[in-house]
């Protein structure tokens, strides 16, 4: 058992992956001697040599471009946009050739790479530096979105996600980079297509991925003073997205509300209300519920605890239930 | 015909004046007078020489077939066949290309099958053929997207020590785009085995060549990112060959990237949908029309006695029976199964693919009686 933070996981299964798989290569802006600006890669270019691991210049869609190009080799390349904004740049590449290639050539060539981007926001970070993009991402067929909130599966999807055939966008809370935790290492989990129920409860389904699963934990810490019993689902994979796990907790609650730091409109929490709804509208007994940022551009670092959701407004927004039926 | 490569080679700017083995009349140019690079082997003439018409062949017939609604669209590469068969012949077939949707006839040089090139061409939605088994990239639409995956590709070679150099296509417009300056300066930056050809048609669709650049050739821009430019007669298929195997053995031999303008003139519509005439001149094309690269080389060829009837009328023959070939398999309606529409998203089948594929089956049986 090792008490890691949840940037050290990430280093462990970079690592790890490298060391069992030599076609696993890994570049970026700064990911070499400077080990990464959040030092995710930090000590593995000593370690594996600059064939391995290497500083890429400054331009996204050559990243992801050239990444494309190493994987129809027979590479695996695992790439980094340096914050998540930064990511745009490479949009086409990722919709156009990342997601399509294997669908193009009916299955005969895959993209076996993963696309590590530091999301959200909540450090104080300028513009550019604290956007949830993930609405894009999950809108895109042939992309895999996976976000992880805590060390252990840090570690456990994104070694997961090297091991994939498929591409992977890895989205990394950081705000949580410097969360600790004891993990075993290796520690692998469940596979990332399921949901983890990381908290049980009766009365409420709160549905958190990345950077609010801690919120939604502590709003269930605050409920139960008051006798409100909530289940806390992470859901670890935005796309696929776990019907069963979560519909089986809505079953039980059947009251469910969605939190996340991006733009409510056309965000990823219209998803998933509207999957649950038709799924489980009979079970319900109030409106699927969306706590998330407002319709904004992510403000200034000033004004970002206006903006973030936090424990106090899941707790209002589930008020507005108004618990009659207790 | 291998040159001494100079270290100031990529700081020496193209010539103004395109680079030219064959005058239009077919009459060779001193060696002095041509770079320094010399005229290719016979043997490797007269290949690329019935490689071109075939091609040829092949474009005129795609072109009638799309207008009889066999094709949902194609884009000609008439006029362009020196571009396109002396940069593939410069390949080993080690090599990679990375083509774009203009380069049907690089990939026919290359051994793919009609049917499966013209694959999305016809509606379908995926490439047709396999990209590992023919080094070529799939054929897709967006520009310049496809020369970071060239230089990635070649790059990964060179960390395998594996020998291969990739070869990427783009068009003039396609150098106006951002991924094209990725592509040149990653390459350069990174040393990979890539070979940049231009192939400078002079239009974007309907945007002349003025309003894409300001550069005096295209290959000046590769002296700005510290790689070689060549600006050569891209309707000169003895230059075309020559200047690309340089560049593709400079690559080979870890000596880095290469940009290779091919200055040539696309006599047909930019795809069968569109009209010429609302954007340039005839007598432009006329012009073109009396330097064409199929000529310009038979006219060499002939002259020195190295190529005769007989050869030219099984030349003719292999034409036309590919011609044949291709029309009777473009007459038959390819076999679309739509359930195959969810097979090839993910490596595994999600679980809503299954549902949504379920749902579909469903409908169509339903539809059925």
């Amino acid at each position: 058992m090792t008490t890691t933070s949840m940037a050290g996981a990430l280093t462990t299964a970079l690592r790890d992956a490298m060391a069992a798989d030599e076609r696993v290569v890994v570049y970026g802006e700064d990911v070499g001697p400077l080990g990464g600006v959040f030092r995710v890669t930090d000590g593995l270019q000593a370690e594996f040599g600059s064939d391995r691991i290497w500083d890429s210049p400054l331009a996204e869609s050559g990243i992801v471009g050239t990444a494309v190009g190493m994987a129809l080799y027979g590479l695996r390349p695992v790439v980094e946009m340096q914050f998540d904004a930064f990511s745009y740049p490479a949009f086409e590449q990722i919709v156009s050739h990342v997601a399509k290639m294997r669908n193009r050539t009916r299955g005969r060539v895959g993209m076996p790479l993963v696309i590590r981007i530091p999301c959200s926001g909540d450090i104080g970070g300028v513009e550019h530096h604290s956007d949830s993009s993930e609405a894009y991402w999950t809108a895109t067929p042939g992309l895999t979105v996976v976000t992880p909130s805590n060390p252990a599966d840090a570690y456990s999807m994104l070694r997961e996600a090297i091991d994939s055939d498929d591409p992977i966008i890895f989205l990394e809370p950081k705000s949580r980079y410097w969360m600790r935790a004891d993990v075993e290492f290796p520690a692998r989990q469940t596979s990332f297509d399921r949901a983890h129920v990381v908290r049980e409860g009766d009365d409420v389904t709160l549905l958190a991925y990345g950077p609010t699963v801690a919120t939604a934990l502590a709003a269930a810490d605050q409920a139960a003073a008051d006798g409100l019993s909530i289940e806390v689902v992470d859901l670890r994979s935005l796309s696929p997205f776990d019907d069963e796990t979560v519909g089986a907790s809505v079953r039980k609650t059947s009251r469910a509300a969605v939190i996340h730091e991006a733009a409510q409109f056309g965000g990823y929490g219209a998803e998933v209300a509207a999957r649950v709804t038709e799924r489980n509208f009979f079970h319900l007994s109030a409106p699927v519920l969306r706590i998330t940022g407002f319709d904004v551009p992510y403000p200034s670092p000033k004004l970002e605890e206006y903006f973030l959701p936090t424990a106090e407004r899941v707790l209002d927004a589930i008020e507005t239930w108004q618990w009659e039926a207790r | 015909m291998s040159l001494n490569v100079e270290s100031s080679e990529s700081r020496t700017l193209p010539t103004l004046t395109p680079l030219r083995l064959l005058d239009n009349a077919g009459h060779a140019i001193r060696s002095e007078d041509a770079g320094g690079f010399a005229l290719p082997e016979p043997e490797i003439l007269r290949d690329i020489y019935r490689r071109m018409v075939v091609a040829r062949r092949f474009d005129v017939q795609v072109t009638a077939l799309t207008r009889q609604g066999r094709l949902a669209t194609y884009p000609s590469a008439f006029g362009q066949e020196a571009c396109e068969i002396g940069a593939v012949a410069a390949l080993d077939a080690t090599d990679w290309l990375f083509p774009t949707y203009r380069d049907s006839i690089a990939l026919l040089t290359r051994g793919v099958a009609p049917a499966e090139i013209l694959s999305q061409f016809r509606g379908d939605w995926h490439s047709g053929y396999d990209p590992r088994a023919h080094r070529i990239a799939p054929l897709a639409t967006p520009l310049a997207t496809q020369a970071l995956h060239a230089v990635g590709l070649g790059h990964a070679a060179r960390l395998r020590r594996d020998p291969i150099v990739a070869l990427t296509f783009l068009g003039d417009g396609a150098t106006s785009e951002g991924d094209a300056h990725e592509a040149f300066n990653f390459a350069a930056v990174w040393q990979a085995p890539t070979v940049f050809v231009v192939q400078n048609n002079q239009f974007a669709i309907s945007v002349p060549l003025e309003r894409q650049t300001r550069a005096a050739t295209l290959a000046d821009k590769a002296v700005g990112y510290g790689m070689p430019g060549y600006h050569v007669d891209g309707n000169d298929v003895a230059a075309m060959y020559a200047v690309t195997r340089h560049a593709v053995e400079r690559a080979r031999n870890g000596g880095g990237p290469t940009l290779v303008e091919g200055l040539t003139y696309r006599i047909e519509a930019h795809t069968t949908t569109d009209d010429p005439t609302r954007y340039r001149e005839s007598r432009d094309v006329e012009h073109w029309k009396r330097r064409d690269p199929i000529e310009r080389l038979e006219k060499y060829l002939v002259s020195d006695g190295l190529l005769g009837d007989e050869e030219r009328s099984s030349i003719a023959d292999e034409a036309e029976a590919l011609a044949a070939d291709t029309r009777r398999t473009m007459n038959v309606e390819a076999d679309h199964d739509p359930l195959e529409l969810f097979e090839h998203v993910y490596a595994t089948r999600r679980v809503a693919l299954g549902e949504q594929r379920a749902f579909l089956a469903d409908e169509r049986d339903r539809a059925a009686r």
